[in-house]
């Protein structure tokens, strides 16, 4: 049975090992409006969480956003590394968006055939 | 249609957009009045009389990239389709609490879903959000609260994999469903 004594223990334990706390970790933002979450938005992070605990992928921050407009490419997922810009990806799927973290914020190869252009307005 | 789990996650979106700092998040299985309630609150900027009276209008909506909403009207069909109903309270400038009670038994109620999914979705990608949660089913009852995690971890982020990890198993272990 877990409980929140096991968090305490998890925390000491990750307290010990940071070395250098730095904010400067990679954002990846996932849409959450109703467009996005009828196209599966929810099943979308969820494998970036899953692929965060397989992989043991540190200083990864997982944030969600309101629809931006683009509801026929949804999943739209953003991937903004420190100091470079912020990258779209359109039509995400569970599949493509492991794609996009191993390729494009584990080994830095931006997955071009996924990335969409944002909208003027 | 799609499960409860997911109009949870879409409804506790509206709270996020109307500036809430606070969720409360209740789900409770009454099994002997036979009703499923989900009730959202929050502390958000609320809306008026004239809003609360066109918000089931999914030609009504306060965002500015669509002129449509569907997360209230969605809620409000698949309910009253239930025996059901959407009972929406707001008071401008304190917040808004959405109960959507839905014959627990009836044919056509959507399936719960995937709730840790929900649950942890929210959790961790709203690490400055308050958020409350409370599960009721009959007898058994689970809580959890985003501060006393926060207080546990001391610093540490929820998007750390162990974190991750704890959380799903945590979730899933105490909203263990024998759900359709």
């Amino acid at each position: 049975m877990k409980t929140v004594e096991d968090l305490k223990k998890l925390k000491e334990k990750l307290q010990a090992q940071k070395l250098n706390h730095s904010d400067e970790g990679v954002q990846i933002i996932v849409g959450m409006g109703t467009c996005g979450i009828a196209a599966g938005a929810r099943e979308v992070l969820k494998a970036v969480m899953d692929e965060i605990t397989k992989r043991n992928l540190q200083q990864i921050s997982v944030r969600q956003t309101g629809c931006i407009g683009m509801c026929e490419k949804e999943v739209l997922v953003d991937v903004v590394k420190p100091g470079e810009p912020r990258i779209t990806y359109g039509r995400v799927t569970p599949d493509r968006v492991v794609q996009i973290l191993v390729e494009h914020v584990v080994n830095g190869r931006i997955v071009e055939e996924l990335v969409v252009g944002k909208i003027e307005s | 249609m799609r499960d409860l789990s997911l109009h949870v996650l879409d409804l506790i979106q509206n709270s996020l957009e109307a500036g809430a700092s606070w969720v409360h998040l209740e789900i409770l299985l009454d099994s002997q009045a036979d009703t499923l309630t989900i009730r959202i609150s929050d502390n958000g900027r609320g809306m008026d009389e004239a809003m609360v009276k066109q918000v089931r209008d999914p030609f009504v909506t306060t965002r500015t990239t669509r002129r449509v909403g569907l997360g209230l009207p969605l809620v409000d069909m698949s309910a009253s389709h239930c025996n059901g109903y959407l009972d929406i309270f707001s008071t401008p400038g304190q917040g808004t609490v959405i109960t959507a009670v839905y014959q627990e038994s009836h044919l056509d109620r959507p399936p719960l879903g995937d709730l840790t999914a929900t649950i942890q979705t929210l959790v961790v990608t709203n690490p400055e959000l308050d958020f409350q949660f409370d599960y009721r089913k009959n007898q058994r009852h689970f809580h959890l609260s985003t501060r006393e995690l926060q207080q546990a971890l001391d610093g540490v982020s929820f998007s750390q994999p162990e974190v991750l990890q704890w959380l799903n198993e945590y979730l899933r272990e105490n909203l263990q469903e024998k759900e359709k």
